[in-house]
């Protein structure tokens, strides 16, 4: 997965992550939200609502139940967004 | 990490939090003198924080009508409705909610927390969709994971968002339910109830209001926010608990949609739990009475909410954008938090800590909940304490 949609969301979303943590660390696809990032589930839930008004799109926060890292994350934005168009 | 030393992890952030052994969380309680006095350790305390909005704990008639029912009844039913049968008492407060509401339909559970969870996940399921607000209790999130809908949440009172979360659902809004609190417990606020209908009659969803906090508050006779507005009949389903206004445990549902009674099959948090007790019942009876009557009590309240409310604002504290018996000082670091409520404890009195992530933002809350039996003196002390700690919490990062 490749696609321009793709790299944009993966985009937006270290960009938000690493405001968030307000820390330096290199966020890659592969870190994990809770245990690297430190990002609580409110702060998750927050981040949520902004990358759906981004994109305009939908994300039930139920489907967070089996995202751990950034890549898990950015998958499910994606799939969600690839539906909806 | 094995599972026990996951737990181990987690209790030791929560001591990194509140260092020193300090037992804000769940704090012993001695004894209990009445409404608005108990005994922590070997302190005297002012009680600010309950949720005995019409101080009803020890109203005779509700202590009375609990002895009565204990005598005649004994202390359990010892099983669910569907299963033991449901008393005399269960399907009484059941008709006097749905009177009291001007509803078809009334169903008892034996907690609010249960009331929410039976209700959302039997009305909703795998496919269907519901949309919260972001401060929601923790039972209304818990009942729509329990469900299995999508949950999508809104801004926190902001119906510009809902709009637009309801836009993006195209025809899926025919199967969303709304849910949204009369008072919301964090800071107090009230929703904006009259936008939210309109918007739920333009896209036809279902409209779901917890009055957990607003039940006996609100409104002439205490039905809550639907009384206060005149919404009443625009609300589908009104959910609350026993546990605060009306001093007991337990949680209702009313509407008039009849479709409300299939819950009785299908909703788990119904079925598979023991009914309340007959004294809880009973009490919760002659509560509800008095709650109706009531409107003496809430006069009480509100003078007293609002002369506490003033006087905090006027100390220099930021508090929720509305007036109400639930009075949080939102204060910017869980240390200052911390340091306001013991300080506030070693001048006697009890209020509630929430540090986050319970608290929205990222804010810290120093919470007082208010009652009706209250003195003017006993406000005033809270309010004059407050006044003198302000200093003390600025200076202290
Ligand atoms: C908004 C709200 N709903 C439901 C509940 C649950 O009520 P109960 O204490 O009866 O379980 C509470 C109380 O904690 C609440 O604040």
């Amino acid at each position: 997965m490749t696609d321009s949609n793709y790299d944009e969301i993966m985009q937006l979303l270290c960009d938000r992550l690493s405001s968030l943590t307000n820390s330096n660390a290199q966020i890659s696809p592969e870190t994990n939200l809770i245990s690297q990032l430190s990002i609580d589930s409110i702060k998750l839930l927050n981040l949520i609502m902004e990358v759906e008004d981004a994109f305009d799109i939908s994300i039930p926060i139920n489907a967070l139940a089996d995202v751990q890292t950034v890549r898990e994350l950015v998958d499910l934005v994606h799939k969600i967004k690839s539906v909806s168009q | 990490m094995n599972l026990l030393e996951k737990i181990d992890a987690a209790a030791a952030a929560r001591k990194a939090l509140l260092p020193n052994g300090v037992g804000a969380f769940g704090i012993p309680i001695e004894e209990v003198y009445s409404a608005t006095e108990a005994r922590i350790g070997d302190r005297r305390v002012l009680l600010l924080g309950t949720n005995n909005y019409l101080g009803l704990t020890f109203s005779p008639e509700c202590i009375q009508a609990a002895h009565e029912a204990i005598d005649k009844e004994g202390t359990g039913t010892t099983g669910s409705r569907m299963a033991n049968g449901s008393y005399f008492g269960h399907r009484a407060l059941e008709k006097e909610f749905a009177d009291f509401y001007q509803c078809s339909s009334s169903i008892v559970f034996t907690t609010g927390y249960q009331a929410n969870l039976g209700t959302i996940s039997g009305l909703v399921g795998p496919g269907d969709t519901v949309l919260i607000d972001g401060d929601s209790h923790a039972s209304i999130y818990d009942g729509c994971i329990l469900s299995g809908a999508d949950i999508i949440r809104f801004k926190h009172n902001d119906v510009a968002d809902m709009e637009k979360r309801l836009r993006r659902l195209g025809n899926r809004v025919e199967t969303t339910l709304v849910i949204a609190e009369g008072i919301y417990s964090m800071l107090g606020d009230q929703a904006p109830l009259a936008e939210i209908v309109k918007l739920k009659n333009a896209y036809g969803c279902v409209l779901l209001l917890d009055e957990a906090h607003s039940l006996g508050v609100l409104g002439e006779t205490g039905q809550g926010l639907v009384e206060k507005t005149g919404l009443l009949q625009e609300v589908d389903f009104i959910t609350g608990t026993f546990s605060k206004s009306l001093c007991s445990i337990g949680g209702f549902c009313v509407s008039n949609h009849p479709q409300l009674e299939q819950l009785r099959y299908i909703s788990h948090p119904y079925i598979f739990t023991a009914s309340p007790s007959p004294a809880t019942i009973a009490s919760t009876r002659a509560a509800l009475e008095l709650l109706r009557k009531g409107s003496h009590l809430r006069k009480q309240l509100w003078n007293n909410c609002t002369q506490l409310y003033s006087a905090l604002k006027e100390a220099g504290y930021v508090l929720g954008p509305d007036p109400g018996p639930v009075i949080a000082a939102v204060v910017d670091t869980p240390q200052q938090a911390l340091l306001l409520w013991q300080q506030l404890l070693e001048h006697n009195i009890y209020v509630n800590l929430i540090l986050p992530p319970a608290a929205p933002e990222g804010k810290s809350l120093v919470r007082c909940s208010v009652n009706a039996v209250h003195t003017e003196n006993q406000i005033r002390y809270v309010g004059d304490t407050f006044a003198k700690l302000y200093s003390v919490i600025s200076s202290h990062s």
